[in-house]
């Protein structure tokens, strides 16, 4: 067993653990965090597969945004553990089959002569200076350019709708627009009074004055 | 017996490896102490008073007196604290403070990794300190860590947006994700620095990472005045200073990447002075001091401010800058932008 074997393996299997925790752990926190785990350690893998960009991509995007505002989402949320569980063994049938079908649909991939190590081998090694990032793009930004920017446009459509069917104006909300508050100068609130200067009367106790004069 | 030469050999790359690290983080950690000692002093002068001159001459131990401090006093973990994730906290939190230094370049040659996707590993990283805060908050059990939490959380997620495009706007002046090639890509003087033609993104980079290191103004998480001490408020002696560790040592790495991005790295900025670490030291001092000279002279900001200047304000910009800076590479005066 090589050394790059070995890691492969300890990786696999905190992603085993991991993965299977995400699904068993009591408290949804713990879940998601160890969700972030498994992606992180899928990067890992990825890394071992020298797909770096990749790798460091799903460390960017996913553990660094998704996982986060998953977790905001997730602790803000007063989640009712035995509600959560009630159905579990009516879905477990559907579920076990479904689990059933990715296995076999695996196994067909993984095990079938079409696919397997003797047709498609590993591929050589690429040199140390060979850059992945470089070579994603160009085939990107080239081959795949439509598709590419298709994709992205569906992000996008995405992205509004799910604005504008989240964005509501309560009447009753106090909201400030901070980008209003922020341009107010001095002189849109305040105004200087030129005013003639009272003279106090003389007659006043001696000493009382100091303070106010 | 070949492969016990293998083994060998590969025992001295781990130790060797090993030994770099020690030689990175001590003087890491050396930096951030008296870092904490250089704010108190100059947040003093600022502020006309004198800052710490008890211990040492001219005060210059204190740094060393408040670690042994915080060495000696109980880590307390309250009763109602989710136990594991409490003390996950902390170490999340230095972890990827730490962890990022391993490509940062002090000079050609002086790197621990000098990997193909530098930036990209540099943010990758970045990203994930904002879990030491959400897990010390959320695992601490208290109204006031858990709020810090929720705002260092949407304020880091928002910030690093505006950060990582203008990060984009470097590597596009640069063609290249290696720091190294980075800062090459700035030799020649003072005017070829990316500061000139990127200068909104320098702006922009320079404020987000302040955000994102949760410094004042933009210390919301934290927020003394309101919130005692936002996600650290339950956590004492040691556990406690790796938050403050990791703070500090993510300042410096923000202030060396400013350096290496837009201020030439080690280069010389003219031509007579040979080029050393000694330019990487001075620059990345320098934005340092940035960072003191703005917790001594602006107020907090206000949370919905932050929200608006990061999401209204640095996205639009760099996005247009991008589109500038992308434009002009077509143009003749392209070589303005490389």
């Amino acid at each position: 067993m090589t050394y790059t074997t070995a890691i492969f393996y300890f990786f696999a299997a905190i992603l085993v653990f991991a993965g299977l925790r995400v699904i068993t752990a009591r408290n949804p926190v713990h879940a998601a965090l160890y969700l972030v785990l498994a992606f992180f350690t899928a990067a890992g893998l990825w890394m071992l597969l020298e797909a770096e960009f990749l790798a460091i991509t799903l460390v960017l995007v996913y553990v660094g945004a998704v996982m986060v505002l998953f977790l905001f989402v997730v602790m803000m949320l007063d989640i009712n553990l035995e509600k959560l569980r009630e159905g579990f063994w009516d879905y477990l049938p559907l579920a076990g089959f479904v689990a059933v079908l990715l296995v076999i649909e695996m196994a067909l991939i993984l095990g079938s002569r079409h696919f397997g190590l003797e047709v498609m081998g590993a591929p050589a090694p690429h040199a140390a200076d060979y850059s992945n990032t470089k070579e994603l793009g160009r085939v990107l930004y080239t081959e795949y350019v439509y598709a590419f920017e298709l994709a992205a446009v569906i992000l996008l459509v995405a992205i509004v709708a799910a604005i504008a069917l989240t964005l509501r104006r309560r009447k009753d909300s106090k909201y400030i627009d901070p980008a209003e508050q922020v341009k107010v100068r001095r002189n849109d609130r305040l105004r200087i009074v030129r005013m003639e200067a009272v003279k106090t009367q003389a007659t006043q106790k001696p000493g009382a004055g100091e303070g106010g004069a | 017996m070949e492969n016990v030469g293998m083994d060998w050999a590969a025992i001295q790359t781990v130790v060797w490896t090993l030994i770099k690290i020690l030689a990175l983080v001590v003087p890491l950690m050396l930096g951030v102490a008296y870092l904490t000692y250089a704010e108190r002093k100059i947040i003093g002068w600022m502020q006309v008073r004198i800052g710490p001159n008890r211990v040492g001459f001219q005060g210059l131990l204190q740094p060393i007196a408040d670690a042994v401090k915080l060495l000696m006093k109980e880590i307390i973990i309250p009763s109602g604290a989710s136990r594991g994730l409490f003390i996950l906290g902390p170490i999340l939190a230095i972890a990827p403070a730490l962890a990022a230094w391993a490509v940062i370049p002090f000079t050609d040659t002086l790197v621990l990794a000098n990997i193909n996707a530098g930036l990209l590993y540099v943010m990758a990283i970045t990203s994930m300190g904002v879990y030491g805060v959400i897990i010390a908050g959320w695992a601490s059990n208290s109204k006031y860590a858990f709020l810090g939490a929720m705002r260092s959380a949407a304020q880091i997620v928002s910030y690093e947006i505006a950060m990582g495009f203008a990060l984009v706007g470097v590597l596009m002046a640069a063609q290249s994700l290696n720091l190294s090639d980075i800062v090459h890509g700035q030799a020649g003087g003072l005017h070829h620095w990316y500061i000139w033609p990127l200068f909104p993104l320098f702006i922009v980079y320079l404020i987000s990472g302040v955000a994102e290191t949760n410094r004042a103004p933009f210390d919301v998480a934290e927020g003394e005045s309101e919130i005692v001490a936002g996600f650290h408020v339950e956590y004492s002696g040691m556990a406690f200073a790796v938050f403050f560790l990791a703070e500090y040592a993510n300042m410096i790495l923000i202030a060396a990447l400013t350096t290496l991005m837009f201020l030439g790295g080690w280069l010389s900025p003219v031509g007579f002075l040979p080029d050393g670490i000694v330019w990487w030291l001075l620059k990345t001092g320098f934005v340092l001091f940035l960072f003191l000279w703005f917790r001594a002279t602006f107020p907090r900001y206000r949370y919905d401010q932050i929200m608006r200047l990061g999401w209204k304000v640095f996205i639009p910009i760099t996005l247009v800058w991008i589109v500038v800076v992308g434009g002009m590479m077509q143009t003749p005066y392209g070589y303005l932008f490389h």
